[in-house]
């Protein structure tokens, strides 16, 4: 058990760094103008990369159809998102349509 | 006015954490369920989860040492998982100057993905004090432990994979909605095609979790190439 409590220091700290780093030393240094730019297209990035594998791909398998329920909860989710821009509402009808999927799977 | 105006701040923050607690509770729970069965202790589950906080590496973390895996590549492996928090950290970077300095290393220790895209969005919507941003990040760690220790507790008898899986989508919806409100020109609308696509791409292609950030960067680096290309052709 010692041998997992150090475990669990060594995790937090290589998962502090890259945390933590590059904000310390960009806040000390006067950020160059094209790395603005970079960075302003970052969360949008970020985001896409973080959504199109998790709801397109089942077991690193891409699976598009009624099976997959993020799939398709994905697509109401994202017309509920673009014409409310109301964020419980997108959450609230996400999940209900992968609920009603699990329990009334339509393959 | 202090003590009203701070709790005021606070509870507006933890408002805006609604989405993220309820993607946090069951993954969680999940973690420490899977931990419980894999015969770790709930005092050290919950105590990764109180130093780590990162999800992805904690289930990492639980199947390897059910696998039997030595310190050295645990280590490394988590290293490189979270590595991709490099971009999101460098990005916050460009709003830091509304926070004290001193709030820094709890801001990036808080750092995980649903964080940031919570707060990038509120960030770049207008200016947020810090304490909005302590009431945001710190009610959802808080689901990240609360959902930990009840896994811990009761994983063993109650697992319902269903409920778990809607539960967990509340967190695709939401960056979903963020990723939305975010396309706010037709750059960044395209650069999200892009980088999506690429994504999926690099995720079936490369083992591991670079795809994230690799997808992140190329986006980024063809779009500002796009914006240097099209200023010198006027």
């Amino acid at each position: 058990m010692e041998e997992l409590t150090i475990l669990i220091f060594a995790m937090a700290a290589v998962t502090y760094l890259p945390r933590f780093l590059p904000m310390y030393v960009l806040s000390r240094l006067e950020i160059p103008k094209a790395f603005i730019l970079w960075l302003r297209y970052i969360p949008v990035a970020v985001l896409a990369a973080l959504i199109v594998p998790g709801i397109t791909t089942v077991e690193r398998q891409v699976h598009i159809s009624l099976g997959n329920s993020y799939f398709f909860a994905s697509i109401i989710a994202f017309l509920v998102a673009w014409r409310s821009k109301n964020m419980m509402l997108t959450v609230t009808v996400g999940m209900g349509v992968v609920f009603l999927l699990q329990w009334f799977p339509f393959c | 006015m202090a003590l009203m105006a701070t709790t005021q701040l606070l509870l507006a923050g933890a408002k805006k954490a609604i989405p993220i607690v309820l993607g946090y509770l069951p993954l969680g729970f999940a973690y420490g369920a899977l931990a419980s069965i894999a015969g770790i202790s709930l005092s050290l589950i919950v105590m990764m989860s109180l130093l780590v906080f990162a999800g992805s590496a904690q289930f990492i973390t639980v199947s390897m040492l059910a696998a039997g895996a030595g310190s050295a590549s645990i280590v490394a492996t988590v290293f490189l998982v979270n590595l991709r928090h490099l971009l999101m950290s460098a990005s916050m970077a460009t709003y830091l100057p509304q926070f004290p300095r001193r709030l820094l290393p709890l801001l990036a220790f808080w750092l995980t993905d649903e964080n940031y895209a919570v707060a990038c969005c509120e960030l770049r919507e207008s200016e947020k004090s810090h304490l909005y941003m302590l009431g945001l990040f710190g009610t959802a760690y808080g689901g990240w432990v609360a959902g930990s220790v009840l896994g811990g507790l009761l994983g063993g008898f109650f697992t319902s994979p269903s409920a778990l899986m809607t539960m967990e989508y509340a967190l695709y919806a939401m960056f979903i909605f963020l990723l939305v409100i975010q396309c706010t020109e037709r750059k960044l609308l395209f650069a999200a095609c892009v980088s999506g696509a690429l994504s999926l791409l690099f995720y079936l292609t490369i083992p591991g979790s670079w795809y994230i950030m690799l997808a992140a960067v190329c986006t980024a680096t063809m779009g500002v190439m796009a914006e240097k290309w099209k200023s010198s052709q006027s």
